[in-house]
């Protein structure tokens, strides 16, 4: 099968044996490798997009209906320095590189980044002992430009941080970032270079040949063949792995549950703000967003391997929250508060990523993808199409020489001068149009996010921030819903919150 | 760019802004009222139900029709109405305010400026209340928008959390349509809507109120499943062990407050702490000469009537360019019975005005003291959830003048 009408050469060596076809020396590839990628979270859909970046014929599959809607939605939208994973994990090696790659990844996809940096507060000496160890550490892991700052250095930067602290850890690599953004922007770029999303596909099974190797993905619509597959379905991922008979990796989902606040708290911190870690968790941060609010969280509560969707807070955790945040900025005003979440994370007893081939010839994981994991992501789809392809089936890919990497920026009007904005008006006097007032967003820029994919109204408040502000959709929901008619041909008994039985509203009132 | 000189800019065309919009007008001032919805006249176009204009117009009407009777008058004087306008940002220093349309950006340069720019609904995130975030949660006011304009119910078994009135109102009005309406329930030990509303919409409807009363947790992972409730204690405003009730609904209306919206001004005008509301005095201006304010972005008001009122005086006042305005004010200071008070200020030169304040608690009897000593009156059946309205004469103002009062204080004292 030749889907393109191409005939791409595999490279000058020799190849082993694989799945059901020889390529020797000098052999044309009769046809392209079929890589089927399950999960379209952060790690998934830049895995995916990674292999469009070769010969390969690329799906991505989807149980929710529309991308980075598991771990990758919920979590603190850090982009990690890599001081903190302890050396020779497989952490550490991907977050520290990772990290590095955000620059290139961000103007890319043209997703919002900032390098604002992090601190570590050490509020006793003991503190600092713990300090100079995550320098030493930093050392090892390769993160330059970090350094212990004294109380009053730190101050003259962050004034509102607790006087009462000794000295920080600084780490000018840490960054934020907007995760959801960057999985459907890496759908969009893969789409763009031939790649196929499926969401609303479950998968149901993953078939291996009597040789070990697998042959394909079976989902609840339909069959993918495939020579690889990459198991990227976060929570879900101890399920993939039976359905090839693999011993489980014995996940289990820990709880982070957050607090958001409003942009009038905006300006309290510029820059990540921890505590002291524990061997347990990071703790409990103060967060910058790059819309300009403020995340605190998250807690860590683990919690039985079944409860993989209770996503759901608790009075108990937003009270920790609220009681440990104060100790780093006192200052914060919950009362400003936006919204709480919660959001799981994959953790494992070896607290570790497990990346890579397996003994199934094809199968690969993408797993347990704990803190960092998105700022590993690029690290990991990097090392998946090259190293690990290269081990788990010996062959290196032959590169895509079409492939594109830019995705198309989403307009932001409230980005953008006046005069830029009344410009872009004339030509499209939807962009003039108001709908999301709290975040000033237009007509046009949602119009935008439904021709790129949002189908439903968290697909468009997540794509635009409509939705995301103090008023919480309030004002603009009833819009929102009749723009998804309009643009999305979506019927309005069709139309959900975010996806499977989120119906947003009932029958109709007079018919 | 197109710039635009005016006389008065008005900011919103509800209740307030219409009826400050028609004074201005009318006093031959060139008027311009921004609207950033499709049609002028605010939340009235969905309150569908009547009780509107007793005070106003002396007869009952619907909230359309309400607003109607000033859309024509708004034509009658020739108000500017700008539809679907959204305004950007208010320079103070360059007395600019900068739109944004369809038709691109606009700089209006007002001589006045008048903030009619109302409330927003407390949305359901900030209450903090835990659980899942399923979708079936609304406010009342989105309910209604779906219910009335949009033709579509938003549930069929259904909650509602606070007692306020347009909740009140959306638990009639769904019972109307069919909808299972299983209680409503408020924290506080009073209610937070009009008397007439609990017996109208509640009591003739056999719909429970319970007092003392909210959601500890909402549940169901796509779309609400259920909601736990339990009393509250009073003193301590936590939940009463023991008390944690499982209701099965799909659809839980909040209507737990308003927020008055100062967003575009707040960051050079007075805005009280408390209420959030604009600081103005009894002439409707700010703390920023070039800017007045009238309705739900000065306080909650529980009649728009009242805020048709306010929005007169700001219009009016507003329109005096040529006179120099009396400069003295008198603060009010509030004692412990009074949450909130419309003005903030007295102008000890200005006209006479009505003073409107809101309880803390129910007081059977109570006597409102002004002064002290310049005002007593009493007053029965005293609520939060109702304003007191007492009229400021030019009598009151001449006493006040003599006084040599320095602020004027204002409680509530229990008794006759």
């Amino acid at each position: 099968m030749n889907t393109t009408g191409r005939v791409y050469r595999a490279p000058e060596k020799d190849y082993p044996f694989f799945g059901a076809f020889f390529i020797k020396r000098g052999e044309i590839m009769e046809r392209r490798l079929r890589v089927v990628v399950i999960g379209a979270g952060i790690v998934g859909a830049l895995i995916a997009r990674e292999f469009t970046k070769y010969a390969c014929d690329v799906c991505l599959l989807e149980q929710e209906i529309e991308a980075g809607w598991g771990v990758t939605k919920a979590n603190s939208a850090i982009v990690h320095g890599g001081y903190d994973d302890e050396p020779a994990t497989i952490r550490a090696k991907f977050c520290a590189q990772g990290n590095q790659m955000y620059d290139s990844l961000s103007k890319e996809l043209n997703i919002d980044f900032q390098r604002t940096g992090s601190y570590v507060l050490a509020f006793s000496d003991e503190d600092i002992l713990h300090l100079e160890g995550l320098l030493t550490q930093a050392k090892t892991n390769g993160v330059i430009g970090c350094r212990i700052d004294r109380r009053d250095e730190v101050l003259t930067r962050q004034p509102k941080l607790n006087k009462m602290m000794k000295a920080a850890f600084w780490c000018p690599s840490a960054g934020i970032t907007e995760p959801w953004m960057i999985a459907m922007a890496a759908v969009e770029s893969m789409q763009l270079n031939g790649g196929r999303f499926f969401p609303g596909n479950p998968v149901i099974g993953v078939d291996v040949d009597h040789k070990g190797a697998v042959r394909g993905v079976r989902t609840s619509q339909e069959f993918f063949h495939a020579d690889i597959v990459v198991n990227a379905s976060g929570l879900y991922a101890d399920r993939i792995t039976q359905m090839v008979g693999l011993d489980p990796l014995l996940l289990y989902p820990r709880k982070g549950e957050y607090i958001l606040l409003d942009k009038k708290m905006g300006s309290i911190v510029s820059a990540v703000i921890f505590p002291v870690p524990t061997k347990q968790s990071k703790g409990i941060l103060v967060v910058p967003t790059v819309d300009g609010g403020v995340l605190l969280g998250p807690t860590a509560e683990d919690l039985d391997q079944r409860c993989i969707e209770d996503t759901s807070t608790t009075r108990i955790g937003l009270e920790r929250i609220k009681s440990l945040v104060h100790r780093l900025v006192p200052d914060i005003d919950e009362s400003q508060t936006v919204k709480t979440f919660a959001g799981l994370r994959p953790e494992t007893p070896l607290k570790d990523f497990v990346v890579g081939p397996t003994e199934i010839k094809g199968f690969f994981q993408a797993a347990a993808m704990r803190s960092p994991g998105l700022t590993s992501a690029p690290a990991i789809a990097k090392y998946m199409a090259t190293e690990a392809v290269q081990e788990g089936i010996g062959i290196q890919l032959t590169s895509n020489p079409h492939f594109r990497p830019n995705v198309p920026k989403y307009i932001r009007t409230s980005e953008q001068s006046l005069t830029q904005w009344d410009e872009l008006v004339a030509k499209d006097p939807r962009y003039g149009k108001m709908i999301c007032v709290c975040n000033k967003i237009t007509e046009g820029e949602i119009r935008d996010a439904i021709i790129r994919g949002a189908r439903t109204v968290d697909g468009i408040k997540f794509r635009t921030r409509a939705g995301f502000g103090h008023c919480q959709g309030g004002f603009c929901l009833p819009k929102v819903v009749e723009l998804l008619q309009r643009y999305g041909h979506i019927p309005m008994d069709q139309l959900t919150l975010r996806g499977k039985a989120s119906a947003l509203l009932s029958s109709e009132v007079r018919t | 760019m197109k710039e635009i000189r005016v006389d008065v800019l008005v900011i919103g065309a509800g209740a307030a802004g219409m009826a400050a919009s028609i004074e201005s007008a009318s006093r031959g001032c060139h008027t311009v009222l921004l609207e950033r919805e499709d049609c002028s006249g605010g939340v009235l176009n969905q309150c569908i139900h009547n009780g509107f204009g007793l005070h106003v117009f002396k007869e009952e009407l619907t909230g359309p029709e309400y607003a109607d009777r000033f859309r024509r008058q708004m034509d009658e004087k020739g108000v500017q109405v700008r539809t679907v306008q959204f305004v950007v940002s208010i320079d103070p220093s360059k007395k600019a305010v900068i739109t944004m349309s369809q038709e691109g950006a606009v700089v209006f340069h007002p001589k006045r400026v008048i903030m009619t720019t109302g409330a927003r609904e407390r949305a359901f995130g900030s209450l903090m209340i835990p659980g899942t975030r399923p979708s079936g949660i609304f406010t009342a006011g989105v309910a209604q928008r779906f219910v009335n304009l949009q033709n579509r119910l938003p549930g069929k078994k259904i909650f509602l959390l606070g007692s306020g009135d347009i909740g009140l109102i959306m638990a009639r009005r769904l019972a109307l349509e069919g909808a299972d309406v299983l209680g409503v329930a408020e924290l506080m030990p009073f209610p937070g809507g009009l008397a007439r509303n609990i017996a109208q919409c509640l009591n003739d409807f056999d719909i429970p109120l319970h007092l003392s009363t909210s959601v500890v947790e909402v549940h169901g992972k796509d779309r609400l499943e259920a909601i736990t409730i339990a009393r509250f204690d009073p003193k301590t405003r936590t939940a009463i062990d023991g008390s944690h009730k499982k209701i099965e609904v799909d659809t839980l209306i909040l209507s737990v407050g308003l927020i008055p919206q100062n967003e575009l001004i707040d960051s050079f005008v007075q805005i009280h702490p408390t209420t959030k509301g604009v600081v103005v005095d009894s002439m409707m201006r700010t703390s920023h000469p070039w800017i007045f304010a009238a309705g739900n972005n000065v306080a909650i008001y529980d009649l728009v009537d009242f805020v048709t009122l306010d929005g007169k005086t700001a219009g009016q006042n507003a329109s005096r360019f040529e006179e120099t305005f009396p400069s003295d004010t008198l603060p009010i200071v509030l004692g412990k019975s009074v949450g909130v008070s419309i003005p903030n200020k007295i102008v000890k030169q200005g006209d006479p005005f009505i003073l409107y304040l809101r309880s803390k608690k129910v007081i059977e009897k109570g006597i409102v003291e002004i002064g002290p000593g310049l005002i007593r009156r009493t007053r029965i059946g005293i609520k939060p959830s109702e304003m007191i309205d007492i009229p400021f004469t030019q009598k009151d103002l001449e006493r006040l003048r003599e006084s040599n009062l320095d602020r004027v204080y204002i409680d509530i004292q229990e008794g006759s």
